[in-house]
Protein backbone atom coordinates (compact mmCIF):
# COMPACT_ATOMS: atom_id res chain seq x y z
CA UNK A 1 0.00 0.00 0.00
CA UNK A 2 1.65 3.15 -1.28
CA UNK A 3 2.31 5.71 1.45
CA UNK A 4 4.03 8.89 -0.78
CA UNK A 5 1.22 10.97 -0.29
CA UNK A 6 1.79 10.78 3.13
CA UNK A 7 4.68 13.71 2.76
CA UNK A 8 1.81 15.76 0.85
CA UNK A 9 -0.31 15.12 3.66
CA UNK A 10 2.27 16.53 6.46
CA UNK A 11 3.29 18.99 3.81
CA UNK A 12 -0.83 20.48 3.68
CA UNK A 13 -1.17 19.90 7.06
CA UNK A 14 1.91 22.18 7.97
CA UNK A 15 0.48 25.04 6.18
CA UNK A 16 -2.74 24.57 7.20
CA UNK A 17 -2.12 24.38 11.34
CA UNK A 18 -0.55 28.00 11.38
CA UNK A 19 -3.79 29.62 10.22
CA UNK A 20 -5.52 27.53 13.01
CA UNK A 21 -3.49 27.90 15.89
CA UNK A 22 -1.22 31.44 15.58
CA UNK A 23 -4.36 33.46 16.88
CA UNK A 24 -4.78 31.26 19.74
CA UNK A 25 -1.23 31.33 20.76
CA UNK A 26 0.07 34.44 19.68
CA UNK A 27 -3.13 36.78 19.55
CA UNK A 28 -2.92 39.87 16.71
CA UNK A 29 -1.14 38.52 14.38
CA UNK A 30 -4.09 37.78 12.45
CA UNK A 31 -4.29 41.14 11.77
CA UNK A 32 -3.85 41.38 7.91
CA UNK A 33 -4.29 44.00 5.84
CA UNK A 34 -7.99 44.64 4.90
CA UNK A 35 -6.87 44.45 0.82
CA UNK A 36 -5.14 40.75 1.96
CA UNK A 37 -7.77 39.83 3.33
CA UNK A 38 -10.46 40.49 0.52
CA UNK A 39 -7.98 38.87 -1.38
CA UNK A 40 -8.21 35.80 1.04
CA UNK A 41 -11.76 35.51 0.85
CA UNK A 42 -11.83 35.48 -2.86
CA UNK A 43 -9.44 32.76 -3.26
CA UNK A 44 -11.96 29.54 -1.84
CA UNK A 45 -14.53 30.73 -4.45
CA UNK A 46 -12.01 30.89 -7.39
CA UNK A 47 -10.17 28.00 -6.49
CA UNK A 48 -13.59 26.15 -6.48
CA UNK A 49 -14.91 27.00 -9.43
CA UNK A 50 -11.32 26.88 -11.11
CA UNK A 51 -11.64 22.75 -9.88
CA UNK A 52 -15.23 22.40 -11.25
CA UNK A 53 -14.67 24.17 -14.75
CA UNK A 54 -11.64 22.29 -15.03
CA UNK A 55 -13.03 18.55 -13.94
CA UNK A 56 -15.50 19.19 -16.16
CA UNK A 57 -15.25 20.72 -19.17
CA UNK A 58 -10.86 19.57 -19.74
CA UNK A 59 -9.98 15.92 -20.81
CA UNK A 60 -6.34 15.14 -21.29
CA UNK A 61 -5.05 12.88 -23.71
CA UNK A 62 -2.43 10.57 -24.12
CA UNK A 63 -0.22 12.96 -25.68
CA UNK A 64 -0.64 15.58 -22.67
CA UNK A 65 -2.72 17.39 -24.96
CA UNK A 66 -6.01 18.99 -23.23
CA UNK A 67 -9.00 19.41 -25.19
CA UNK A 68 -12.75 20.55 -24.64
CA UNK A 69 -15.47 18.03 -23.21
CA UNK A 70 -19.17 18.21 -23.67
CA UNK A 71 -20.73 15.73 -21.68
CA UNK A 72 -23.64 15.02 -19.72
CA UNK A 73 -21.34 16.46 -16.77
CA UNK A 74 -22.05 20.05 -18.16
CA UNK A 75 -26.17 19.29 -17.26
CA UNK A 76 -25.54 17.53 -14.13
CA UNK A 77 -23.01 20.50 -12.34
CA UNK A 78 -25.53 23.17 -13.62
CA UNK A 79 -28.14 21.37 -11.80
CA UNK A 80 -26.08 21.43 -8.32
CA UNK A 81 -25.54 25.09 -9.34
CA UNK A 82 -28.96 26.24 -9.54
CA UNK A 83 -30.04 24.28 -6.47
CA UNK A 84 -27.29 25.22 -4.29
CA UNK A 85 -28.01 28.85 -5.26
CA UNK A 86 -31.42 28.56 -4.60
CA UNK A 87 -31.98 26.21 -1.81
CA UNK A 88 -28.75 26.51 -0.61
CA UNK A 89 -28.36 22.73 0.16
CA UNK A 90 -25.27 20.85 -1.26
CA UNK A 91 -26.15 17.83 -0.46
CA UNK A 92 -29.20 17.88 -2.42
CA UNK A 93 -27.70 19.45 -5.12
CA UNK A 94 -24.97 16.59 -5.36
CA UNK A 95 -27.85 13.82 -5.16
CA UNK A 96 -29.70 16.06 -8.03
CA UNK A 97 -26.71 15.85 -9.98
CA UNK A 98 -26.00 12.30 -10.13
CA UNK A 99 -29.36 11.48 -10.64
CA UNK A 100 -28.99 13.30 -13.96
CA UNK A 101 -25.68 12.11 -15.21
CA UNK A 102 -26.90 8.51 -14.24
CA UNK A 103 -30.51 8.62 -15.92
CA UNK A 104 -28.70 10.62 -18.79
CA UNK A 105 -26.55 7.85 -19.49
CA UNK A 106 -29.22 4.91 -18.33
CA UNK A 107 -31.36 6.85 -21.46
CA UNK A 108 -28.17 6.80 -23.64
CA UNK A 109 -28.46 10.46 -24.04
CA UNK A 110 -24.98 11.03 -22.70
CA UNK B 1 -11.80 26.94 34.61
CA UNK B 2 -14.84 24.61 36.37
CA UNK B 3 -14.98 20.93 37.01
CA UNK B 4 -16.80 20.74 33.92
CA UNK B 5 -14.23 22.17 31.53
CA UNK B 6 -15.67 25.43 31.38
CA UNK B 7 -12.81 27.91 30.30
CA UNK B 8 -12.55 31.83 30.46
CA UNK B 9 -15.43 34.43 31.75
CA UNK B 10 -16.44 36.51 29.20
CA UNK B 11 -13.68 37.90 27.29
CA UNK B 12 -14.05 41.74 27.20
CA UNK B 13 -12.62 42.14 23.48
CA UNK B 14 -15.20 39.72 22.38
CA UNK B 15 -16.85 41.52 18.92
CA UNK B 16 -20.41 41.48 19.57
CA UNK B 17 -20.65 40.68 23.32
CA UNK B 18 -22.21 37.45 24.38
CA UNK B 19 -25.56 38.91 25.73
CA UNK B 20 -27.29 37.86 28.56
CA UNK B 21 -26.51 34.76 30.13
CA UNK B 22 -29.75 32.60 29.56
CA UNK B 23 -29.17 28.76 29.65
CA UNK B 24 -27.42 26.85 32.18
CA UNK B 25 -24.12 24.84 31.24
CA UNK B 26 -26.20 21.21 31.02
CA UNK B 27 -29.03 23.06 28.74
CA UNK B 28 -26.62 25.14 26.52
CA UNK B 29 -24.52 21.76 25.77
CA UNK B 30 -27.83 20.14 25.16
CA UNK B 31 -28.60 22.91 22.77
CA UNK B 32 -24.93 22.60 21.44
CA UNK B 33 -26.09 18.74 21.12
CA UNK B 34 -29.09 19.38 18.79
CA UNK B 35 -26.77 21.66 16.74
CA UNK B 36 -24.29 19.16 16.03
CA UNK B 37 -26.88 16.65 14.37
CA UNK B 38 -27.40 18.72 11.36
CA UNK B 39 -23.31 19.06 10.84
CA UNK B 40 -22.67 15.47 11.59
CA UNK B 41 -25.36 14.42 8.87
CA UNK B 42 -23.43 16.62 6.24
CA UNK B 43 -19.85 15.99 7.79
CA UNK B 44 -20.74 12.15 6.92
CA UNK B 45 -21.88 12.84 3.76
CA UNK B 46 -19.08 14.69 2.78
CA UNK B 47 -16.50 12.86 4.25
CA UNK B 48 -17.98 9.75 2.28
CA UNK B 49 -17.77 11.77 -1.18
CA UNK B 50 -14.16 13.08 0.05
CA UNK B 51 -13.07 8.84 0.08
CA UNK B 52 -15.01 7.89 -3.14
CA UNK B 53 -12.93 10.59 -5.11
CA UNK B 54 -9.88 9.85 -3.15
CA UNK B 55 -10.82 5.92 -4.13
CA UNK B 56 -11.67 7.00 -7.69
CA UNK B 57 -8.78 8.78 -8.72
CA UNK B 58 -7.00 5.72 -8.28
CA UNK B 59 -3.66 7.77 -6.95
CA UNK B 60 -4.53 6.97 -2.75
CA UNK B 61 -4.09 4.11 -0.97
CA UNK B 62 -6.25 3.87 2.17
CA UNK B 63 -3.35 5.21 4.34
CA UNK B 64 -3.13 8.06 2.21
CA UNK B 65 -6.62 8.88 2.70
CA UNK B 66 -6.88 8.66 6.01
CA UNK B 67 -3.62 10.63 6.46
CA UNK B 68 -5.11 13.77 4.39
CA UNK B 69 -8.49 13.94 6.68
CA UNK B 70 -6.77 13.32 10.02
CA UNK B 71 -3.47 15.53 9.51
CA UNK B 72 -5.06 18.12 7.03
CA UNK B 73 -8.68 17.99 7.90
CA UNK B 74 -9.85 20.86 5.83
CA UNK B 75 -12.26 19.21 3.65
CA UNK B 76 -12.06 21.66 0.44
CA UNK B 77 -8.34 21.49 0.39
CA UNK B 78 -8.38 17.85 0.53
CA UNK B 79 -10.98 17.72 -2.60
CA UNK B 80 -8.75 19.98 -3.81
CA UNK B 81 -5.54 17.83 -3.03
CA UNK B 82 -7.06 14.83 -4.69
CA UNK B 83 -8.09 16.78 -8.03
CA UNK B 84 -4.81 18.11 -8.26
CA UNK B 85 -2.60 15.19 -7.16
CA UNK B 86 -4.52 13.56 -10.00
CA UNK B 87 -3.52 16.49 -12.56
CA UNK B 88 -0.02 15.66 -12.10
CA UNK B 89 0.35 19.32 -10.31
CA UNK B 90 3.65 19.54 -8.33
CA UNK B 91 3.27 19.48 -4.63
CA UNK B 92 4.68 22.68 -4.01
CA UNK B 93 1.48 24.39 -6.21
CA UNK B 94 -0.28 21.76 -4.11
CA UNK B 95 0.64 23.06 -0.96
CA UNK B 96 0.64 26.92 -1.84
CA UNK B 97 -3.01 26.30 -2.64
CA UNK B 98 -3.60 24.40 0.44
CA UNK B 99 -2.47 27.45 2.58
CA UNK B 100 -4.64 29.95 0.86
CA UNK B 101 -7.85 28.15 0.40
CA UNK B 102 -7.07 27.15 4.58
CA UNK B 103 -5.99 30.87 5.88
CA UNK B 104 -9.96 32.01 6.36
CA UNK B 105 -9.37 29.77 9.72
CA UNK B 106 -7.16 32.80 11.14
CA UNK B 107 -10.32 34.83 11.22
CA UNK B 108 -12.09 31.89 13.00
CA UNK B 109 -8.91 31.50 15.56
CA UNK B 110 -8.96 35.00 16.12
CA UNK B 111 -12.56 35.24 17.13
CA UNK B 112 -12.08 32.31 19.61
CA UNK B 113 -9.31 33.57 21.20
CA UNK B 114 -10.07 36.07 23.44
CA UNK B 115 -12.76 33.03 25.37
CA UNK B 116 -9.54 30.97 25.53
CA UNK B 117 -7.16 33.25 27.08
CA UNK B 118 -7.25 31.48 30.74
CA UNK B 119 -6.69 27.46 28.58
CA UNK B 120 -3.49 26.31 29.18
CA UNK B 121 -0.77 26.88 26.15
CA UNK B 122 -0.32 23.94 25.48
CA UNK B 123 -4.13 22.53 25.31
CA UNK B 124 -4.64 25.58 22.75
CA UNK B 125 -2.12 24.02 20.19
CA UNK B 126 -4.06 21.05 20.02
CA UNK B 127 -7.19 22.52 20.11
CA UNK B 128 -6.25 24.29 17.58
CA UNK B 129 -5.69 21.63 15.45
CA UNK B 130 -9.48 20.71 15.44
CA UNK B 131 -10.67 24.13 14.27
CA UNK B 132 -12.92 24.37 11.27
CA UNK B 133 -15.89 26.00 9.82
CA UNK B 134 -18.45 23.79 12.02
CA UNK B 135 -16.25 23.74 15.01
CA UNK B 136 -16.17 27.39 14.85
CA UNK B 137 -19.45 28.06 14.30
CA UNK B 138 -21.00 25.63 17.10
CA UNK B 139 -18.39 26.69 19.85
CA UNK B 140 -19.07 30.17 19.45
CA UNK B 141 -22.73 30.02 19.60
CA UNK B 142 -22.61 27.74 22.34
CA UNK B 143 -20.16 30.41 24.12
CA UNK B 144 -22.60 33.49 23.60
CA UNK B 145 -25.57 30.87 24.82
CA UNK B 146 -23.72 30.09 28.32
CA UNK B 147 -21.63 33.32 28.50
CA UNK B 148 -18.58 32.28 28.87
CA UNK B 149 -15.79 29.68 27.11
CA UNK B 150 -16.73 25.65 28.07
CA UNK B 151 -13.75 24.01 26.61
CA UNK B 152 -15.84 20.73 27.05
CA UNK B 153 -18.27 22.20 24.42
CA UNK B 154 -15.08 23.01 22.09
CA UNK B 155 -14.30 19.35 21.92
CA UNK B 156 -17.52 18.32 21.77
CA UNK B 157 -18.60 20.89 19.07
CA UNK B 158 -14.59 20.03 17.68
CA UNK B 159 -14.69 16.24 17.75
CA UNK B 160 -17.91 14.94 17.78
CA UNK B 161 -19.97 16.51 15.02
CA UNK B 162 -16.73 16.93 12.73
CA UNK B 163 -13.29 15.06 13.48
CA UNK B 164 -14.65 11.61 13.87
CA UNK B 165 -17.52 12.04 11.83
CA UNK B 166 -15.03 13.26 8.94
CA UNK B 167 -12.33 10.40 9.44
CA UNK B 168 -14.94 7.21 10.02
CA UNK B 169 -16.87 8.72 6.29
CA UNK B 170 -13.94 8.83 4.61
CA UNK B 171 -12.95 5.28 5.52
CA UNK B 172 -16.39 4.20 4.14
CA UNK B 173 -16.40 6.38 1.31
CA UNK B 174 -12.79 4.93 -0.16
CA UNK B 175 -13.76 1.67 0.87
CA UNK B 176 -17.40 1.69 -0.80
CA UNK B 177 -15.44 3.44 -3.90
CA UNK B 178 -13.45 1.01 -3.84
CA UNK B 179 -16.02 -1.71 -4.53
CA UNK B 180 -17.90 0.41 -7.47
CA UNK B 181 -16.35 -0.40 -11.04
CA UNK B 182 -17.97 1.70 -13.15
CA UNK B 183 -18.69 4.97 -11.66
CA UNK B 184 -19.58 6.63 -13.85
CA UNK B 185 -22.64 4.46 -14.43
CA UNK B 186 -24.28 5.60 -11.64
CA UNK B 187 -23.62 9.01 -12.39
CA UNK B 188 -20.41 9.41 -9.52
CA UNK B 189 -18.15 11.08 -11.77
CA UNK B 190 -20.11 14.10 -11.40
CA UNK B 191 -20.00 14.07 -7.93
CA UNK B 192 -16.38 15.67 -7.52
CA UNK B 193 -16.80 18.82 -9.71
CA UNK B 194 -20.73 18.68 -8.60
CA UNK B 195 -19.26 19.58 -4.99
CA UNK B 196 -16.44 22.30 -6.17
CA UNK B 197 -19.30 23.95 -8.22
CA UNK B 198 -21.51 23.76 -4.98
CA UNK B 199 -19.39 24.98 -2.42
CA UNK B 200 -17.83 27.87 -4.79
CA UNK B 201 -21.43 29.06 -5.21
CA UNK B 202 -22.27 28.26 -0.91
CA UNK B 203 -19.45 30.56 -0.50
CA UNK B 204 -20.30 33.54 -2.77
CA UNK B 205 -22.00 36.49 -0.52
CA UNK B 206 -21.55 39.40 -2.76
CA UNK B 207 -20.30 40.19 -6.79
CA UNK B 208 -16.71 40.09 -5.96
CA UNK B 209 -17.11 36.16 -5.54
CA UNK B 210 -19.46 36.02 -8.41
CA UNK B 211 -16.57 37.59 -10.59
CA UNK B 212 -13.71 35.69 -8.23
CA UNK B 213 -15.29 32.63 -9.55
CA UNK B 214 -16.36 33.75 -13.48
CA UNK B 215 -12.49 34.80 -13.88
CA UNK B 216 -10.89 31.49 -12.10
CA UNK B 217 -13.31 29.56 -13.89
CA UNK B 218 -12.03 31.60 -17.58
CA UNK B 219 -8.49 31.52 -16.55
CA UNK B 220 -8.21 28.20 -15.49
CA UNK B 221 -9.65 26.43 -18.75
CA UNK B 222 -7.76 29.15 -21.15
CA UNK B 223 -4.72 27.76 -19.02
CA UNK B 224 -5.52 24.62 -19.23
CA UNK B 225 -6.09 24.64 -23.08
CA UNK B 226 -3.49 27.00 -24.08
CA UNK B 227 -0.47 26.29 -21.84
CA UNK B 228 -0.70 22.93 -19.31
CA UNK B 229 -4.00 21.83 -17.45
CA UNK B 230 -1.90 20.59 -14.36
CA UNK B 231 -1.19 24.28 -13.36
CA UNK B 232 -4.78 25.47 -14.65
CA UNK B 233 -6.63 25.52 -11.47
CA UNK B 234 -3.64 27.56 -9.61
CA UNK B 235 -3.57 30.07 -12.36
CA UNK B 236 -7.37 30.57 -12.07
CA UNK B 237 -7.19 30.39 -7.76
CA UNK B 238 -4.39 33.46 -7.99
CA UNK B 239 -5.56 35.25 -10.27
CA UNK B 240 -9.26 34.85 -10.28
CA UNK B 241 -9.45 36.58 -7.03
CA UNK B 242 -7.34 39.62 -8.60
CA UNK B 243 -10.43 40.52 -11.02
CA UNK B 244 -12.44 40.07 -8.19
CA UNK B 245 -10.86 42.65 -6.10
CA UNK B 246 -11.34 45.28 -8.72
CA UNK B 247 -15.15 45.07 -8.47
CA UNK B 248 -16.61 47.79 -5.70
CA UNK B 249 -17.65 45.43 -2.76
CA UNK B 250 -21.15 45.04 -2.37
CA UNK B 251 -22.58 42.37 -0.04
CA UNK B 252 -26.02 40.47 -0.75
CA UNK B 253 -28.53 40.90 1.91
CA UNK B 254 -28.53 37.05 2.93
CA UNK B 255 -24.88 37.14 3.68
CA UNK B 256 -25.55 35.26 7.07
CA UNK B 257 -26.89 32.61 5.02
CA UNK B 258 -24.63 32.12 2.71
CA UNK B 259 -22.94 28.72 4.28
CA UNK B 260 -24.45 25.49 1.68
CA UNK B 261 -24.78 22.59 2.68
CA UNK B 262 -27.65 20.26 4.63
CA UNK B 263 -25.66 21.26 7.58
CA UNK B 264 -26.20 24.56 6.85
CA UNK B 265 -28.97 24.65 9.85
CA UNK B 266 -26.22 25.03 12.07
CA UNK B 267 -25.84 27.90 13.86
CA UNK B 268 -24.29 31.06 11.67
CA UNK B 269 -23.42 33.44 14.40
CA UNK B 270 -19.96 33.90 13.30
CA UNK B 271 -19.63 37.55 14.13
CA UNK B 272 -18.91 40.13 11.38
CA UNK B 273 -15.23 39.46 10.20
CA UNK B 274 -15.82 35.52 9.18
CA UNK B 275 -19.31 36.13 7.25
CA UNK B 276 -18.58 34.60 3.51
CA UNK B 277 -15.44 32.80 4.86
CA UNK B 278 -17.00 29.79 5.89
CA UNK B 279 -17.82 26.53 3.45
CA UNK B 280 -19.82 23.31 4.80
CA UNK B 281 -16.89 21.48 4.63
CA UNK B 282 -14.29 20.76 7.55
Amino acid sequence: MSVELVGLALLMGAVTYPARALPLLAPGIERLPRIALAYLRLVGPAVLGALAAVNTVIVTDDAGAAHVQLGVGWLAVGCCIAIVAVRRNLFLGLVVAVAVAALARAANLA
Amino acid sequence: MNAAGAGSAHPPDEPDGPGPVTLSLGAARRRLAVDMLGIVASTSAFGVVFGLSAAQRGHFSLVETVAMSVIVFAGASQFAGVSLVAAGTPWPAIVLLTGLLNIRHLLYSAALAPWFKAVPRARRAVMAHVLTDEAFALSLAHFRRLGRADVGGYWLAAIGSTFIPWNIATIVGFLGGQSIVAPERFGLDVVFPAAMAGLAVGLVTGRREIVAIGAGVTISLVVALAWDARIAVVAGGLLGPLVGLAVPERRAATRRGASAGSGASGPTDDGPDVAGARDPLP
